[in-house]
């Protein structure tokens, strides 16, 4: 968000000294738009410049103070007036003078502690900024520039599946089964359905990813649903004894990383939602929480390394309707 | 867990499906028919029954096979009965059409042959929605209604199946 003075006489951008090499990251406004910004990481330093054009050369600019600030704030949609400031540094830049040309000023901050990952959703926003005060009397020229803040993680030491056996007395019992209980953004959902007793008339079954906004605290706690991905994995009746495979890609979907209490303000919490549907269009559902947490990204390995791998998964998988004699496998192995 | 960029997506290990699970008969059987619609009595005490003939492989249904002869009235009974008992939202039955029922028409008002065919549907949509419900089949007044010879409204609502049934549900 960033506003000029309208009639000011001077014209004020903060630039980064890294704005070459520094990557840009997409990030949804709260309009929905998307746009870039630059990405930072926790403990990394912001340093940059302060530019100051005077549209008028031969007009002075006297002001009260020139700074600079960095901001990390958590605004609540309900609750506009008050920001959350969990991050806030300021530099001063001049003390009261005045401004005869234009020039520009250098700030660091050093190692800024970014404890929080960037988040617009329906109730809430969360966002990293530096600000550029120019104080007069009457009103002051402020110029902001929003960054984007990541949060990483690596690959979790306990990392379970979930496996639960769930039903109706004597109408419904299946065992599902997720290959783990966190998973990266990148990552792909395995798991499997497998039916103990079917004696309701299945349709159809499908998965849900379904994002649960949580704002407030105590007796003014919000939840805010969002279903952000419905994926069908079964079409017909399934009968007792049937396994029905779940494979589902992440990367495809707006995802962030599971945050939990942030600043004791908000949470937004992911689940998987698994819903079978009757011939009379009834619902029967069983919601599981996942962990989603963000890999930082590494370096790729060649092309042809990553085809060896794949090829890997499928050594001793053959395709329906070929007849095999037991014995070494070749290397012409069908694909599934 | 190592790090690889293709990630692992190979199915889970599952157990093979015995085959007679597979291309047996399946254990959701249940159909109910209403047909053979007759109207009964005289003047003015006339009224229409319906037979409903059920067929299924549940074994929540004491009787495999039941065949009994409802009214309207009846119908609404068990609606009544399964929108105060249960936590079901129960699906509309077809009109009562009391204009049907004013006299001077030019028709045969409810004894008319086209409005109690319409009416028939409207039944048979109603009870296999209703039946196949878990928590309606939980009702003994569901139960009742399938496969008792008579209604006896005086019975005791409740849970499990019809009166005489060794049930094994555990709730």
């Amino acid at each position: 968000m960033s506003f000029f003075g309208f009639g000011q006489s001077v014209e004020v951008e903060i630039l980064l000294n890294d704005a070459e090499s520094r990557k840009r990251a997409e990030h949804k406004t709260e309009d929905g738009k998307k746009e870039k910004y630059f990405l930072f990481y926790d403990g990394e330093t912001v340093s940059g410049k302060v530019s100051l054009s005077l549209k008028n050369p031969n007009k002075r600019l006297e002001h009260q103070g020139i700074k600079i600030e960095f901001i990390g704030q958590i605004e609540l949609y309900y609750d506009r007036g008050n920001h959350h400031e969990f991050v806030s540094l300021v530099k001063d830049l001049a003390r009261p003078g005045e401004i005869t040309q234009s020039q520009a000023f250098d700030f660091e901050f050093t190692h800024v502690e970014k404890p929080y990952e960037s988040y617009t959703g329906q109730n809430v926003k969360l966002r990293y900024f530096l600000r550029a005060t120019i104080s007069r009397r009457l009103n002051d020229v402020v110029k902001e520039m929003d960054i984007v803040v990541h949060t990483l993680s690596t690959y979790p030491e306990l990392n379970s599946s979930i496996k639960m056996e769930v039903g109706i007395e004597d109408c419904l019992h299946i065992e599902f089964e997720y290959n783990k209980s966190k998973y990266h953004l990148k990552d792909v959902i395995v798991g499997k359905i497998y039916f103990l007793l079917v004696r309701i008339k299945i349709k159809h079954m499908e998965i849900d990813i379904i994002k649960r906004e949580t704002t407030g605290t105590g007796p003014n706690v919000y939840h805010e649903n969002d279903t952000i991905a419905k994926y069908e994995i079964m079409d017909g009746a399934p009968v007792r004894g049937e396994s029905i495979p779940i494979r589902l890609f992440l990367a495809g979907y707006e995802l962030t990383p599971t945050m939990r209490d942030i600043n004791k303000k908000f949470s937004v919490r992911y689940y998987l939602n698994l819903v079978l549907i009757d011939e009379e269009e009834r619902r029967y559902f069983k919601q599981q929480e996942v962990v989603l947490w963000r890999k930082g990204d590494i370096v790729r390995k060649s092309m042809s390394h990553q085809a060896a791998i794949a090829s890997q998964r499928f050594e001793g998988t053959t395709s329906l309707g070929e007849v095999r004699t037991p014995g070494p496998l070749s290397d012409n192995n069908s694909r599934q | 867990m190592s790090d690889t960029a293709v990630a692992d997506t190979r199915r889970l290990n599952s157990k093979p499906q015995d085959l007679t699970d597979a291309y047996g008969p399946p254990s959701n059987f249940l159909e109910i028919d209403i047909f053979n619609p007759q109207t009964v009595g005289v003047g003015r005490a006339r009224f229409t029954t319906y037979e409903v003939r059920m067929r299924t492989n549940l074994p929540i249904f004491k009787l495999k096979e039941s065949c009994v002869r409802r009214r309207y009235s009846d119908f609404e009974w068990l609606k009544n009965e399964l929108e105060r008992d249960s936590k079901i939202v129960v699906p509309p039955l077809p009109g009562k059409a009391l204009k049907r029922q004013l006299p001077f028409r030019g028709d045969e008002g409810i004894f008319e042959e086209s409005f109690i065919e319409e009416r028939r549907q409207g039944l048979e949509q109603f009870i296999n929605k209703i039946a196949g419900h878990p928590l309606a089949q939980n009702e003994r007044c569901l139960h009742m209604f399938l496969q008792e010879e008579a209604i006896d409204r005086n019975y005791v609502p409740g849970k499990g199946c019809a009166l005489g049934h060794r049930c094994e549900a555990v709730h």
